[in-house]
């Protein structure tokens, strides 16, 4: 019987109009499609769906709420394994994860769990009472470099343990990548400060402006500034260049400082917000992740005519979640697949003006399993642009961890950490998020903060868990 | 929540205002050659402003600001008592101050005011500091008193020959040289042209110069790459590798063009929020 319904689509703006505005792409489901959609899952006595989420959310729990049309209920359900549900609904990757595992995925569609994670806790924003009691104060303080995903679920899980808790943050708001990459017509920056004044009804501090590294190190907030313990939750915030000639042509943008100025600065709205951002005729965004795909639907909607994904690799093998790549290609980017640029020329004042291409043909599996792109001798040609995004990547940034004597890291720059406790060389000092991983998921960060604030816990209460 | 509030308002040139700002915080760390970015409101850019001068007993930051358009304006616009909604610092590496021996210590018009805790150190270090201040016309020639007391010889050129010597930070240079000093390191900030020339030179006279870059920037953390600054073969962010750097490797005519990035934007800014119109004054 469950098999019959067709797993529920859910209502989105029109290609064509969404391409000219900010506002979010996805409407989320009415109440009767999600109790529709949640009829669809066939409550398994062992649920694979949960093996596939990296936080285990009670998938078949939450749904059977749903189900039941008891929402603030299945929130609650969602919120014991997940702090960010409204985030994680929209951003997680669910084909790779929680839905891939879904039985009904075998013979047809698995159930839409993300848009039911999403549905619940737009519900529980709008309806919810919040749960404001405070827990006793232990009288620990502790310290989160960073207000991201990874910081701000640490930030909250110490909190209701009842730790104080600081959360030290280098820009003028908290969120990370989720207020400055992540755009508004994906992730409303609203439902992003929900979660943080919750954080801050719970009595979680956030320092905005406080660049740890600067004004402060971890070394000093532990020595005089009363610290039992720091969690560095820095993310992975350096863009990495392709070091190909004429990089630095004026039109050529880091993803990074192209999202920024849009999202976090709300160039998108110059002048009346006085950050400019600006944007050619003819874009070319280098890469094909979330990055890239964010990338390049800011530029068709600050007004770009053509806007290009330059990706080196296939179509399979292009890392942006599913429901990304196909929305970019409703709104009309254009795929140049197996293409690679090898120079960036400019004109006589300096603006990028073209890109020199090469073509590459799948040779055979590399060590990650794919099969590595092989650049085809002689296939160079000319890509007319005037705007170019690189979004290839970005690395750990290396403020915090310079001014920490003591930190062990790996030869890419990131932070060690047990994976099991999130301990660092340094005791007291616990890691989590991309600052660890390199640039990973919103859902993995989320995971690795609650994991740190669980052995952080353990740490204050004397139990050595940490080394 | 914080409050970075004006606490004195001088004017120094038409167009030229320093503001002693409390920030405590930024304050206590601060050294010279760092920067601060402020915001006046939700609605501005992020502005960066070397530090002109730090008072850690009264917790305070003083900046000096040239209304060059829209932003810079608008905070030139600010009173005493008004604030700041954000001021983040300090950020970038501080100047590398020890005992050299004799330095130059160079400002051109604003760059006067950054030059001056740099001055300052240097001789607290033991160096012996000539400085050579320049401006345009005597009337843009910023914070002398300032800089005769922390300088143990002062040089005056303008352009016009109203105040000084006429003609540029090298006519100086040649007068010290003249006079028989042995210059270890020269510091020079000042308009793009005038780093670009001074370090022209220097670079034939062989004597370390050192210069502060001012891109574009936004976030100052490492995290846009819109400061980058090419130094040699090496791209560097401004932000976290500067400001300084050796001008002698410095490709200043890129940094020169990537400062006219947004100029179409930057003169609707000033169209629409009509702030900064008379230009130069
Ligand atoms: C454009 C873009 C789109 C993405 N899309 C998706 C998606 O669709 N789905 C998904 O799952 N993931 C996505 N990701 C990845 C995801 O956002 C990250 O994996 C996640 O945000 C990492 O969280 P974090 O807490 O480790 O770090 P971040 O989110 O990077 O936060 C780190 C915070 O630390 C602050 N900080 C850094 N240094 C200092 C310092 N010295 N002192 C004080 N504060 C400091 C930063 O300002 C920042 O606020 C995307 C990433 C980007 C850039
Ligand atoms: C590290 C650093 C330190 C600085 N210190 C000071 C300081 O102490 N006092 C001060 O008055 N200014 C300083 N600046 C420059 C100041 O940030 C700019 O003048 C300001 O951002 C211009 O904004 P605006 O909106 O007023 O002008 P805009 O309309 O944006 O620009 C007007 C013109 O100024 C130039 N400009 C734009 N942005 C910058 C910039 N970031 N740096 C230099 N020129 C720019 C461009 O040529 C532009 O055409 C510093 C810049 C940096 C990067
Ligand atoms: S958190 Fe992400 S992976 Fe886990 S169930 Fe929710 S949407 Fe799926
Ligand atoms: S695997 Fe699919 S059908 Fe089974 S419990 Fe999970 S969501 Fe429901
Ligand atoms: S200002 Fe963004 S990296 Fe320097």
């Amino acid at each position: 019987m469950a098999l019959k319904i067709p797993r529920h689509e859910m209502p989105c703006q029109e290609p064509a109009v969404r391409a000219h505005n900010f506002d979010e792409v996805a409407l989320g489901y009415t109440e009767e499609m999600a109790v529709e959609e949640a009829k669809r899952c066939l409550q398994c006595k062992k649920p694979t769906c949960r093996s596939g989420c990296p936080v285990e959310v009670l998938i078949p729990d939450f749904i059977k709420q749903v189900a039941e049309g008891d929402f603030l209920a299945a929130a609650v359900t969602l919120k014991e394994k997940n702090s960010l549900p409204a985030i994680c609904g929209r951003v997680c990757p669910q084909e790779t994860q929680c839905e891939s595992r879904c039985i009904l995925g075998k013979k047809g569609e698995p159930v839409a769990i993300g848009r039911l994670e999403r549905f619940v806790a737009d519900y529980e924003i709008k309806f919810g009472e919040s749960h404001g009691e405070k827990p006793a104060p232990t009288g620990k303080k502790v310290a989160i470099i960073g207000g991201g995903p990874s910081g701000l679920a640490c930030a909250g899980d110490l909190a209701k343990s009842g730790h104080g808790v600081t959360v030290f943050e280098a820009l003028h708001v908290a969120g990370g990548v989720l207020m400055y990459g992540i755009p508004q017509f994906r992730l409303p920056k609203e439902i992003v400060q929900t979660e943080i004044n919750n954080l801050k009804e719970m009595g979680v501090e956030i320092r905005t402006n406080e660049v740890v590294g600067k004004i402060t190190s971890v070394d000093e907030l532990m020595a005089s500034g009363g610290y039992d313990a720091v969690f560095i939750g820095t993310g992975a915030g350096l863009p990495y260049f392709m070091g190909i000639p004429g990089e630095n042509l004026l039109g050529v943008y880091s993803a990074n400082e192209f999202l920024t100025r849009t999202n976090l600065m709300k160039g998108y709205k110059f002048p009346e917000y006085a950050t400019p951002i600006k944007v050619g005729k003819k874009v070319a965004v280098l890469g094909a992740g979330n990055v890239a795909m964010d990338g390049a639907r800011t530029a068709l909607r600050l007004g770009a005519e053509e806007v290009s994904i330059v990706y080196r690799r296939s179509r399979e093998e292009m890392p942006a979640r599913a429901e990304e790549a196909h929305h970019a290609e409703e709104e009309g980017i254009n795929f140049r697949l197996l293409t690679n640029p090898v120079a960036l020329h400019g004109d006589e004042k300096g603006w990028v003006k073209s890109m020199t291409c090469l073509r590459y043909e799948l040779g055979e599996p590399d060590a990650s399993g794919r099969r590595s792109p092989v650049p085809i001798p002689g296939s160079e040609f000319e890509l007319e642009v005037d705007t170019v995004v690189v979004a290839i990547g970005q690395g750990p940034n290396p403020l915090v961890t310079k001014s920490t004597p003591g930190l062990e890291l790996n030869r890419r720059g990131n932070i060690v950490a047990d994976p099991e406790t999130l301990a660092t060389s340094k005791a007291g000092v616990f890691a989590g998020g991309d600052i660890v991983t390199g640039a990973a998921t919103v859902i993995l960060a989320m995971g690795a903060g609650k994991k740190a604030a669980a052995s952080i816990n353990a740490y204050l209460n004397g139990e050595n868990r940490s080394h | 929540m914080h409050l970075y509030q004006v606490v004195k308002r001088r004017q120094l040139a038409p167009a030229i205002v320093l503001f002693e700002v409390e920030a405590p915080r930024v304050a206590a760390k601060v050294k010279p050659g760092q920067f601060v970015i402020v915001r006046m409101d939700e609605k501005s850019e992020r502005i960066p402003l070397t530090v002109m001068d730090f008072n850690r007993e009264r917790g305070t930051i003083t900046i000096v600001v040239q209304d060059v358009g829209y932003s810079s304006c608008m905070i030139n616009n600010l009173q005493e008592g008004s604030s700041f909604l954000d001021f983040v610092g300090p950020l970038g590496v501080p100047s590398d101050i020890e005992n050299y021996g004799t330095v130059v210590c160079m400002g051109g018009g604003l760059g006067i005011a950054p030059i001056y805790p740099i001055a300052r150190a240097l001789r607290e270090a033991g160096n012996h500091v000539i400085s050579i201040l320049g401006a345009r016309t005597a009337d843009l020639l910023i914070l002398r008193e300032e800089m005769a007391a922390v300088s143990d010889e002062v040089v005056i050129v303008t352009d016009d020959g109203s105040l000084g010597t006429k003609g540029y930070h090298s006519t100086g240079l040649d007068q010290i040289l003249a006079q028989g000093h042995k210059v270890e390191v020269i510091w020079a900030i000042g308009p793009m042209v005038m780093m670009r020339a001074v370090a022209r030179y220097t670079k034939t006279l062989g004597i370390k110069t050192i210069v502060s870059m001012n891109p574009i920037m936004v976030d100052g953390t490492g995290m846009c790459g819109a400061c980058r600054v090419k130094v040699g073969e090496e791209t560097k962010f401004a932000c976290v590798d500067g400001p300084e750097f050796d001008g002698h490797l410095v490709d200043f005519e890129l940094a020169m063009q990537r400062l006219a990035f947004y100029k179409d934007e930057e003169n609707r800014a000033k169209a629409h929020g009509a702030c900064g119109q008379e230009g130069g004054h």
